[in-house]
């Protein structure tokens, strides 16, 4: 018998605009030691189905129908008390963001011994040991020192272990991932997962893994249920769904996740192909980063974000620079678009020396024009008062030299460009979806036909689906504007679809660059090697059967 | 941890400069308030020759910088000049009615707290109901009555209709000698002395005004506590407390409140000031020596030496506040002393 069973669950929210149907008729069901994946993009109301069955929704959101049955106890209708006794103690859930999750101002170890206390596991005496065991189950090192930390004082990676051991702390029976690698470095997501599907393994958990990444619901999971719009599109094997997805979404989805050997162009769905345009890189470097060098001056002394790093883009070339968190990636291309001043080196920029005009006057400066950036996140980077319109208008009333009719014209000539249809002009960006804020972002970036877009992460909030047609997008632009790019990113899969050249860097060095292909295919140096063994494998169209996962390596 | 005593002493070397300032502005200021103190104590009848020789026994006919020099040098033996309208020394005046109005202040905001603060925390636990309505009734009303208005109201009320109050003058009723001093506040001073006939007393006189004050402060503190624990029981490190099986007190008390805490501090320290001032209408409904009342007779005769002695105790007052809620944040949030690094 299951342990989980889901009937026909159906939750909706009563909003501003009326009611929301976040999930409607979905039925599942989770074996003893068995690993559930589901899988679905924003909006599809996984994250939602998890919540209802630990009836923590946020406030507005109901259960409407449907029967939730664990281990013979009917969770709609139990009591909120009966329900508190069985969150954390049967039911356990990690989530997405761990730094957040946990309580700013209280010892991670105290949060521990919380929940420890409520379920009855400890006592005032033992407490503490039993919150330090609790942390070493984790493999969390000096755990009797980590008792004391702060969640500020520990990287995202550790903090998240801190979350699985207070989950984890009252032994439970299933555990429930929320996105729990979402926004950590890939070899920290390794880390973490393996830490997961070890302890899974290792207590005959079941386990529900909510994602929105096929190849970690394919690596870490036994079966997969794809979810769309608040319904249940198709279920199956985890090897099995990838080989041979049945449903259209499904088959969308595969084929829209970048993975080794696929172009940007197969990401879209067969009739929405093009011929991609031919690769025309001029022989001429269009930027040269010489011995770039950054040092910030801190309470602790000085650290050197970046150190002596040299490459160089062609025109109507894109390159990648690529590195986990912390790896200097940002800073250098904050010193490229002259956000920074360079402790030392020089930024040649079509042969002159940008780093001799200081940051401060350099948004005066006539080239700021040529240079143009995308950044992450498209929503927090719109003005919120503004429309579409206006946000695409500004850098040409600012910098461009038209008058208050050609202006019109030409944002409506760049909407049509990035394909956003003109009667979304005039709409703010909270009426807009996430595809179409990315593109007034990049329209915006193109307006003053920069010679170098700089790239930062475009894609990184996006969903598969939208992602595969915004690097299309991105590729089709360069080939009819003849910019370049440096694509700024910790994703190798995605850049590898969009550069020529990839520079990889770690703790303010590069350690490795060259062409793509070479880059990806045989990397010379461990870190990239193991950076490209970290991301999760996606779903390839051979039967990909899941593999023990090696053992966890302790941070 | 090593950052909190070193955070602490830089935000005291921070209050140093405000000090100086202070000290420099309200000098130059009641110089260039209009009026001439020296016509006004000569009388009526003085002519050329008197109105001079009470210049020169003021020191006002000396140059600036001399009269700032002398200033200052009085201003570091602890003496604050003489008020010429009293007679009385001002630092004499000061420490007896500081503690009056710091008295009526502190009780209004502890009587304020503990109304605002739980209704604040059950309206933000409670949203849309009869909590939350009461809440936001109560503090509408307490905002919108000005503190003269409801201090007699509350004196129609309670002294003239009911007879429950003593007669407002004053801080103690005429029939009890004052405690002896040592807070200078009457109601610590009456309890250490352990005279509780006194000390009801004094609870007596104190408890209209501070009621007053305290309803017209009720409002922006019960409206930050449950704005930002609204906040913090929507945060992702509550719906993790609650994943784990945490219940309503826990969660509640130990997560949310904590950090809600934070917002609350700072409104208070604003509060605080904002109510010090505020106070002179209070104090002139029922008569309560403070510090307010005095600083106003001061003003309208140019008594420089009361206007800067009343001056500087406030800034003083205000730097020691400021500390006081930074030194409480540093506390509150283990966070505070590593964000400079």
């Amino acid at each position: 018998m299951a342990l989980l069973d889901i009937r026909d669950l159906a939750v909706s929210f009563r909003t501003r605009r009326g009611t929301v149907e976040a999930v409607r008729g979905v039925s599942l069901s989770v074996a003893r030691g068995e690993t559930l994946a589901i899988v679905g993009e924003s909006g599809s109301g996984k994250s939602v189905t998890s919540y209802a069955l630990m009836r923590i929704l946020d406030a507005g959101g109901t259960i409407k129908a449907g029967e939730l049955t664990y281990g013979g106890v009917d969770l709609r209708r139990a009591g909120e008390r009966e329900m508190a006794d069985i969150r954390g103690r049967e039911i356990s859930m990690i989530f997405q963001n761990p730094r957040a999750a946990l309580n700013p101002i209280r010892k991670v170890g105290r949060q521990i011994e919380d929940v420890l206390l409520r379920h009855g596991r400890a006592t005032r005496l033992n407490a503490r040991a039993r919150a330090i065991e609790a942390m070493e189950a984790v493999r969390i090192r000096e755990a009797g020192r980590r008792y004391h930390a702060y969640p500020f004082e520990l990287s995202g990676g550790m903090c998240q272990r801190v979350v699985i051991a207070l989950a984890l702390a009252c032994d439970p029976k299933l555990l429930i991932a929320d996105e729990p690698t979402t926004g950590l470095d890939v070899t920290t997501q390794k880390a973490v997962m393996d830490l997961v599907a070890e302890l899974i393994a290792e207590r005959g958990l079941s386990a529900i893994l909510i994602t929105h990444d096929l190849g970690l619901a394919a690596a870490y999971s036994d079966r997969v249920a794809v979810m769309r719009r608040g319904e249940l599109v198709e279920e199956g094997a985890a090897a099995e769904i990838f080989a041979r997805p049945q449903h259209p979404y499904t088959q969308k989805l595969v084929a829209a996740t970048p993975r080794q050997g696929v172009g940007v162009r197969e990401l879209l769905p067969p009739e929405a192909r093009t011929p991609a345009p031919p690769p025309r890189i001029g022989s001429r470097p269009l930027l040269e980063v010489v011995n770039l060098t950054k040092t910030f001056e801190t309470g602790d002394g000085p650290v050197q974000a970046v150190k002596r790093v040299s490459f160089e883009i062609r025109q109507s070339e894109s390159v990648g620079l690529v590195g986990e968190s912390g790896c200097g990636k940002s800073t250098t291309s904050a010193m490229i678009m002259r956000l920074l001043d360079p402790t030392s080196g020089a930024i040649l920029f079509d042969g002159q020396d940008l780093a001799e005009t200081p940051a401060r006057r350099f948004a005066r400066d006539p080239r700021r024009a040529q240079l143009q950036l995308v950044f992450q996140d498209a929503t927090d980077s719109l003005n919120p008062r503004w429309s579409a319109r206006a946000s695409i208008a500004d850098p040409l009333a600012r910098l461009g030299r038209l008058d208050r009719r050609a202006r019109r014209a030409c944002v409506e000539e760049l909407a049509e460009l990035v394909g956003l249809p003109g009667e979304l002009l005039d709409r703010f960006p909270h009426q807009l979806s996430g595809g179409q804020k990315a593109r007034v972002g990049i329209a915006r970036a193109i307006a003053l036909e920069p010679k170098l877009l700089i790239l930062d992460e475009p894609t990184a909030a996006l969903d598969v689906s939208i992602q595969a047609v915004v690097l299309n997008l991105l590729v089709d632009l360069k080939a009819r504007l003849g910019m370049s790019y440096l694509f700024v990113s910790h994703d190798l899969q995605v850049v590898r679809l969009l550069c020529d050249r990839i520079v990889v860097m770690r703790g303010g060095e590069v350690v490795e660059q060259g062409p793509a292909e070479q880059v990806m295919g045989a990397p010379a140096s461990d870190y990239t090697r193991s950076l490209l063994e970290a991301a999760p494998r996606p779903p390839s169209g051979e039967a990909g059967s899941r593999g023990l996962p090696p053992r966890a390596v302790p941070l | 941890m090593a950052g909190r005593p070193k955070t602490i002493l830089s935000r005291i070397a921070q209050a140093l400069p405000v000090v100086v300032g202070v000290v420099i502005v309200t000098f130059l200021l009641t110089r260039a308030l209009p009026g001439d103190p020296a016509v006004y104590f000569a009388g009526p009848s003085a002519d050329q020759n008197s109105i001079a020789e009470v210049r020169a026994a003021l020191g006002l006919d000396k140059p600036l910088p001399e009269q700032f020099i002398l200033y200052v040098g009085q201003l570091l033996h602890g003496d604050l000049g003489q008020s010429i309208s009293t007679g009385q020394p001002v630092a004499v005046e000061l420490a007896r009615r500081l503690p009056a109005s710091l008295e009526l202040t502190l009780l209004a905001l502890l009587l304020s707290c503990s109304v605002a603060v739980p209704l604040g925390v059950l309206a933000a636990t409670r949203p849309g109901s009869w909590v939350d309505h009461l809440c936001r009734v109560l503090v509408t009303a307490g905002v919108s009555l000005p503190t003269f208005f409801t201090g007699l109201a509350l004196i129609y009320l309670f002294y003239y209709l009911l007879g429950l109050a003593p007669t407002p003058i004053g801080r103690l009723d005429f029939l009890y000698l004052e405690p002896e001093r040592v807070t200078g506040f009457f109601l610590i001073d009456a309890a250490l002395a352990g005279d509780w006939e006194t000390w009801l007393g004094a609870l007596r006189q104190i408890i209209l005004p501070a009621i007053t004050l305290g309803l017209f402060t009720l409002a922006p503190i019960s409206r930050i506590t449950r704005a930002s624990m609204l906040q913090a029981l929507s945060s992702d490190y509550v719906r993790t407390a609650r994943a784990a099986g945490l219940t309503g007190r826990t969660v509640v008390y130990r997560y949310a409140f904590q950090n809600a805490l934070l917002p609350v501090l700072t409104t208070l320290g604003m509060v605080f000031s904002f109510s010090l001032g505020a106070n002179v209408l209070v104090e002139k409904v029922f008569a309560w020596p403070g510090i307010g009342s005095y600083a106003v007779d001061a003003l309208v005769v140019s008594d420089y030496a009361a206007v800067q002695g009343f001056v500087l105790a406030m800034a003083l007052l205000f730097v020691a506040l400021n500390l006081a809620i930074d030194i409480a944040y540093t506390l509150v949030d283990p966070r505070i002393g590593f964000e400079k690094r």
